[in-house]
């Protein structure tokens, strides 16, 4: 299988895999390699502004951002405190989004668990693209045996049931910490971003400016650093966002498997999982609905993020 | 083509080689092993002994492994250490759960996605098309674990249209079956629908740039039948190698929807046996999502070459 992408045409830009999702990367490549004879950007009446829209997500993300970084300092009760005499309280000026079934305040509880889905997301987003983006450069870029390894590598390791493999890997490093969440779930992106990343250096390193600038005597350092990476990061950022509303789901799904942060820590993951059981829907359907809630317009805002950078790159690229 | 369908054949035989054999490393290098669950109480050393032995564990990794492959090559997938239940059994009785799960939730996001994507792909834009893209990015951001107890709460809890969770097999009861596998379905086509859509909605618009469709349009025909005679089979590349991915990613992937309608698909039995080291399941159901996903991934290919024969002369 791995052979067929090898073929890819110069317009492998961010505007396909910017719409991607999970695994759908390496589709996009297939049929972008196949239809090399479409021309011209994938939205020609795209906007040039960003749009109330994009600042609101921006917005959204910030505010969950501060929240979780200031967690400490807010005026919160503890994220673990049982409070016996509140126990499935409704919203309340004491409480304002409730308590769960153990009398813990869910808003402390949401903007806690709010650390656990941004680091995970982005740190492991970042790690996986500093690591795979490189690897992708240099096998896109060099080609030869490395480059047939490393590819057949990642589709093998695509391939490979997740579940099975976060399962296996979670058991041998117990207990499941945010540390070693965000390692194992960095170490799964790698192959993602490598494919994205090597696809779109392909796709330059015969165009003819990179031509133009070997035939100047230009090193394969200056020529990587200068002439294609400047083109790949486009593409990288905008699958990086993302890839980052693909790993919080991830943690969600692990969560359900009891391999996220350990209880009574809490992430949105593990609160919508808790509020899941035990008949808790019917009794007291706040524990899942609130993270349900921040989640969905997390995953929302990034979306959207994602969507707007993609489009304002395109036209970028189409200058030049 | 023969040629090329040859080739892609023994690659996918190579892949699910590879697979199997990193599946089998990953499960028995894993701390602890079946004899755990085996022996409850009665875990001592001797006991241990005789129960590994007894399955065959003691013997080298390698060997264990090319004893696992010829049972397979017999057409056996052996049988679970703690219910003897032969594991092609365990894979009869799961696997159609997957299969009606992915098929029922694929033909509803193909239903919305391809009708939605030709209709707004002609005026990129406007009113509609904006509804419609910013309607898909809603349902791109509602994971399974966020849509299915939403569903719940408010169909089986609220309003008692749909059974919270159970399931009946379709040869005995097909109208509770559909009735029942409804909710669980929807919850899976959410973030289908939002990927096909978008797919098909991009490369409509820049197959709807070319020549021919030009040409199309200068005959006189009508937009209509622009759009569903010509310019919809040249879209379909990124369409189909997506759902080529999303679908084998489905299968025993859809866990999370399988514990909160309490289905027993392979999803739950594949979780649940990794967690008792029940080695021949585990391998045996891997064994299954992979032939399930190159075998389609395989089918989408083939269709490639039929979509455009130039494929295939590559």
């Amino acid at each position: 299988m791995p052979d067929d992408r090898d073929v890819l045409g110069p317009e492998t830009g961010p505007g396909l895999l910017g719409n991607t999702y999970v695994g759908e990367a390496a589709a996009t490549e297939v049929a972008v390699s196949r239809s090399i004879d479409h021309h011209g950007p994938d939205e020609p009446l795209a906007e040039k502004k960003l749009g109330v829209l994009f600042w609101i997500a921006v917005g959204w993300v910030a505010l969950v951002a501060l929240a979780a970084i200031f967690a400490n300092v807010l005026p919160l009760h503890s994220p673990t405190y049982e409070d016996f005499t509140a126990i499935n309280a409704r919203p309340s000026a004491q409480f304002l989004l409730g308590t769960d079934d153990n009398g813990r305040d869910l808003l402390s509880r949401l903007i806690f668990g709010a650390r656990v889905s941004l680091v995970i997301g982005f740190v492991s987003v970042a790690v996986g693209l500093a690591i795979g983006g490189t690897l992708g450069l240099i096998s896109g870029y060099r080609g030869g045996k490395l480059d047939s390894f490393l590819n057949a590598a990642s589709f093998v390791v695509l391939a490979f049931p997740l579940i099975v493999a976060l399962i296996a890997i979670i058991s041998f490093w117990t207990p499941p910490t945010l540390f070693k969440i965000t390692v194992i779930l960095a170490a799964g992106t790698i192959p993602l971003f490598y494919r994205v990343v090597r696809a779109t250096t392909l796709a330059f390193a015969n165009r003819d400016f990179v031509i133009a600038a070997r035939t100047l005597g230009a090193t394969n350092r200056r020529i990587i650093f200068r002439e294609i990476l400047p083109n790949v990061v486009p593409a990288a950022i905008s699958f990086a966002l993302i890839t980052v509303a693909i790993v919080i789901v991830l943690e969600g799904t692990l969560a359900f498997l009891g391999l996220s942060v350990s209880l009574p820590t809490p992430s949105w993951g593990n609160m919508i999982y808790q509020g899941t059981t035990n008949g808790d829907l019917t009794t007291n359907p706040y524990i899942m609905l609130w993270p349900a809630l921040a989640m969905f317009l997390l995953l929302l805002a990034i979306n959207i993020i994602g969507d707007r950078v993609r489009q304002r790159f395109d036209i970028r690229e189409g200058l030049l | 083509m023969g040629r090329y369908l040859l080739r892609r054949l023994v690659q996918m035989v190579v892949v699910v080689v590879i697979i199997t054999i990193f599946a089998f490393l990953l499960i028995h290098l894993l701390p602890g092993d079946p004899s755990v669950s085996i022996l409850g109480p009665n875990d001592t050393p001797q006991n241990r002994a005789i129960v590994l032995e007894h399955l065959g564990l003691n013997k080298p990794l390698w060997q264990q492994y090319f004893i696992w492959l010829n049972q397979l090559l017999h057409g056996s997938l052996g049988q679970s250490y703690l219910t003897k239940e032969p594991v092609t059994h365990i894979v009869a009785t799961s696997f159609p759960i997957d299969l009606e799960l992915i098929i029922i939730s694929q033909a509803l996001a193909f239903a919305v996605a391809i009708p939605l994507a030709l209709v707004t792909a002609r005026r990129p834009n406007r009113a509609l098309d904006r509804l419609a893209t910013t309607g898909t990015f809603g349902l791109l951001a509602l994971p399974p674990f966020v849509i299915a107890p939403l569903l719940v709460a408010v169909f089986a809890v609220g309003l008692h249209w749909f059974p919270a969770t159970g399931y009946v097999p379709f040869t005995q009861a097909p109208a509770t079956n559909l009735h029942d596998m409804l909710l669980p379905s929807l919850a899976i086509t959410a973030g289908s629908i939002a990927i096909y859509y978008r797919l098909l909605r991009s490369d409509l618009i820049a197959t709807l740039q070319e020549d021919f469709i030009t040409m199309a349009r200068s005959k006189g025909l009508t937009p209509r039948s622009i759009m569903v005679h010509h310019a919809f089979r040249p879209s379909t590349f990124s369409l189909l190698a997506a759902a080529g991915l999303n679908i084998g990613l489905l299968i025993a992937g859809t866990f999370v929807v399988e514990y909160l309608f309490a289905i027993n698909g392979l999803g739950l039995a594949l979780v649940n046996a990794v967690y008792q080291r029940d080695y021949l399941v585990v391998q045996g159901i891997t064994v299954v999502v992979a032939v399930f996903f190159v075998v389609l991934n395989f089918l989408v290919d083939f269709l490639f070459t039929v979509i455009d024969p130039r494929v295939s002369r590559e």
